[in-house]
């Protein structure tokens, strides 16, 4: 952890001592809950159309396969055609790819990322190295399934997956989405002990709230 | 004056033509934009889908009290700036709640919501809202000062601060609109108009290319959904004061939706066409090319 994170004691000008904790004091410590459908099924299936037909993707290439996206916001392949537009904050953003091989100095950021983005939010995993490692299955330091660390929605094989089959990932995930079944937030709110124990297990340098709202 | 109550459900009415009609343009005019870059661009309907989702997101993260007012400051001004204008000249329905002073009234909303706004990206914390917003705020100044300029231009050529009024004395034929008898004036509004739209040479504080993405950094779910909902009314509002200052006003819809949707042709061509400036570039564009338009258009009126 760094130095900085450490719980200490301070002595204020005027002379009292005070402790500082920074994780405590600085962020939130609520995990997650889970977020139910709050409406009648009507309404939730109009919802869900509309979250189908409006795929707010992160900017954010983790790894090589982020070089695949770029066709898609350019004349040949347009995915805005179909609802897939690029927003460049976690905030606004509600499916997040991950592109390709994602090294562990890359997931902490990806966690954060994750977690900002505002529910019912979906990941897809783009490449076999989001799968099982893909050609990185014996590196020192990437992941090997992105299943244990974040709920993947849809996972895109290939090293690389050209541009069309990403456009036929996400018409898969625009299926999940509208059977109801892309709840992906929910499932890590559920799980969250399990998806933070495997996080941690390979993040050393864990310096980070649980949960970055 | 007596008040009617059935001005409320007519001024709605408006509200709802406006806001269709501006979520509609707004998609239009994507997809001009996107097939110059030969692209086919959105569906029409898209802008409603957005919608839609963002209000339908389940969670959302609050900064404070001015995080929550600065989406509804921003809406506010829009909404005000459509209640109190005149959008179709001669019609009782809807001519909303203008009144004999409302350009005064107009040009304060037409700033109203981006200082809203300033307040509220700056609770937000986040370092990109407040670079945003510095130069959100500065080039939003220079581009209101040959707007304000033009704005008294006319108000002191018809001797009148009431935007009926200068509508009215636009009528009988085309030669009459403003656009002729005070060009000075119309082109330094036309030139503030391309800094309020913002669209490329000034979107800087917007652009998601720059800083990411300015001001609504953190705004997320209905809060954007909100302000969403402004950026199809504000547009809007803001030419019909344009289009009843400079052109003549609208005597019914078809006439209003084409001369709107013409004006904002104007700063989508300009858009596509020119790069984008940096701040102090369009500050020093509008202070040199469009103030001082506007000065010798009220020294000549």
């Amino acid at each position: 952890m760094k130095e900085e994170l450490i719980k200490r004691v301070v002595k204020t000008p005027d002379g009292q001592e005070i402790e500082i904790n920074p994780m405590e004091d600085y962020f939130c410590q609520a995990g997650p809950t889970v977020q139910p459908p709050a409406y009648t099924a009507i309404i939730e299936k109009l919802f869900n159309w509309a979250r189908s037909e409006s795929l707010w993707i992160l900017g954010y290439g983790t790894g090589c396969g982020a070089i695949e996206m770029r066709p898609l916001m350019t004349p040949r392949f347009d995915a805005y055609r179909y609802g897939i537009q690029w927003r460049p904050t976690p905030r606004q953003a509600n499916l997040l790819v991950i592109s390709g091989y994602l090294s562990v100095k890359t997931l902490k950021r990806v966690i954060r990322s994750y977690e900002q983005m505002q529910g019912p939010k979906f990941v897809v995993g783009l490449g076999s190295c989001t799968i099982n490692g893909g050609m990185y299955w014996d590196s020192y330091n990437t992941i090997k399934r992105l299943d244990d660390f974040l709920p993947v929605d849809v996972y895109i094989a290939g090293c690389m997956p050209r541009p069309e089959a990403l456009l036929a990932g996400f018409e898969e995930l625009k299926k999940i989405i509208r059977a109801g079944k892309g709840e992906g937030a929910n499932t890590y709110a559920e799980n969250f002990e399990w998806y933070k124990a495997n996080q941690k297990r390979v993040i050393k340098d864990w310096d980070m709230p649980d949960y970055s709202w | 004056m007596e008040f009617e109550w059935i001005r409320i459900p007519w001024a709605l009415l408006t509200l709802f033509i406006v806001f269709n009609f501006g979520l509609l343009m707004n998609a239009t005019i994507q997809k001009i934009a996107a097939r110059v870059g030969r692209r086919h661009g959105i569906p029409v309907w898209q802008n409603y889908v957005d919608l839609i989702k963002n209000y339908s997101i389940r969670t959302s993260i609050t900064h404070g009290v001015m995080f929550y007012l600065g989406p509804v400051f921003r809406l506010s001004g829009g909404v005000g700036l459509l209640m109190f204008v005149p959008v179709i000249y001669g019609s009782e329905m809807f001519s909303n709640f203008s009144f004999t002073g409302d350009l005064i009234l107009a040009l304060y909303f037409v700033f109203f919501g981006t200082l809203g706004m300033a307040l509220g990206a700056g609770e937000s914390g986040h370092p990109y809202s407040a670079i945003g917003i510095t130069r959100g705020l500065a080039q939003m100044t220079a581009s209101e000062l040959p707007f304000a300029l033009a704005v008294f231009a006319v108000a002191l050529q018809y001797q009148t601060l009431s935007i009926t009024d200068i509508v009215a004395a636009q009528q009988g034929g085309i030669l009459n609109w403003t656009v002729f008898t005070n060009p000075l004036a119309v082109a330094a509004a036309m030139l503030a108009f391309l800094g309020s739209m913002m669209r490329p040479p000034f979107d800087v504080a917007m652009a998601p290319q720059e800083v990411p993405i300015g001001p609504p950094t953190e705004y997320h779910s209905s809060f954007l959904a909100l302000m969403q909902t402004n950026r199809a009314l504000f547009p809007v509002a803001k030419m019909t004061v344009y289009v009843s200052l400079f052109f003549g006003g609208a005597a019914s819809w078809p006439v209003f939706f084409l001369k709107v949707f013409l004006l904002y042709m104007w700063s989508a061509f300009v858009g596509v066409v020119f790069p984008r400036f940096r701040v102090e570039q369009s500050i020093r564009w509008f202070l040199i090319w469009a103030v001082p338009l506007g000065v010798l258009a009220i020294v000549t009126v």
